[in-house]
């Protein structure tokens, strides 16, 4: 999506990036950012918070009247409700899990070279 | 509380899974910038995801796609998509696709409107296909909708 908003915004379109993963975002510097320091999936406000999920998307919209100069990230201070413990679960790469990780793998070569035959 | 290292983290997930090359993400030490043409109150706003329109399987190859917002998707989807599945969900579709509040903001006047689209941008593995077709796709259909901005909202 980093690389649509550097798009739209060179050819005239200002664009706001509302998200999640600020090093993924940051590292390919985009015009206008509002970070939520959320898990992936819910960018726009806990699931079932609508008061909250409101002024998040206020405050995005409100970048594009206050950011007067490229890579302008703003972090909402919004906070996730449940907790820290999502943190750690993303992508974890457990000792015990290394098995199952390798072989889901190897499934998924499998599966793109033989849709890649086919 | 420090912000999740995602590219650490996802480098270290396909390696475990016995990829041999590490994704590198794309990387630019400045980026563009386009002033208002006019004021926020008369700008139709236009809408971007990463979410698709309809539950895609595993290896679907993924297109630009889109959706009318009046009334609007009742959910998107993106099972096909890393995101934090083990942490949370996508059953509130107001936590991943703002049109309510966005047409609350055309009540009170502080938007003009709400392009009649939203569109669907599929995340790919190749940098130089999102910018090769999807992103000039993506612009051609806001200009089509009469979009004077953009807000992308990645899952």
């Amino acid at each position: 999506m980093s690389l649509v908003a550097r798009y739209l915004e060179a050819h005239g379109i200002p664009t706001v990036i509302l998200g999640s993963a600020l090093d993924i975002v940051t590292h390919c510097a985009v015009p206008r950012y509002l970070f939520t320091d959320f898990p992936l999936g819910n960018p726009c406000g806990a699931p079932g918070d609508g008061a909250m999920q409101d002024r998040i998307v206020r405050s995005a919209i409100d970048l594009f009247d206050a950011a007067t100069a490229p890579m302008t990230v703003v972090r909402s201070a919004e906070i996730w409700p449940h907790g820290d413990g999502w943190r750690p679960r993303y992508a974890e790469v457990r000792p015990e899990d290394r098995e199952k990780l390798l072989a889901a793998g190897e499934k998924r070569r499998a599966d793109r070279a033989a849709k890649a035959a086919s | 509380m420090s912000t999740v290292n995602y590219m650490q983290r996802t480098r270290d997930f396909y390696a475990a899974q016995g990829y041999e090359r590490a994704y590198v993400w794309a990387h630019y030490d400045e980026a563009p910038f386009a002033s208002l043409s006019k004021p926020l109150a008369q700008c139709t706003v236009g809408l971007v995801t990463t979410a698709a329109l309809y539950d895609r399987k595993p290896l679907e190859p993924r297109h630009v796609d889109s959706a009318a917002t009046e009334p609007g998707p009742e959910r998107l989807y993106a099972n096909d998509l890393a995101w934090a599945k083990e942490s949370t969900h996508m059953d509130d579709p107001g936590s991943y696709l703002p049109l309510p509040v966005l047409k609350r903001l055309v009540e009170e006047e502080r938007i003009g409107a709400v392009a009649s689209r939203m569109h669907c941008v599929p995340t790919e593995y190749s940098q130089r296909n999102t910018l090769e077709n999807d992103a000039p796709e993506i612009l051609r259909r806001l200009r089509e909708d009469g979009a004077d901005i953009a807000l992308l909202v990645p899952l």
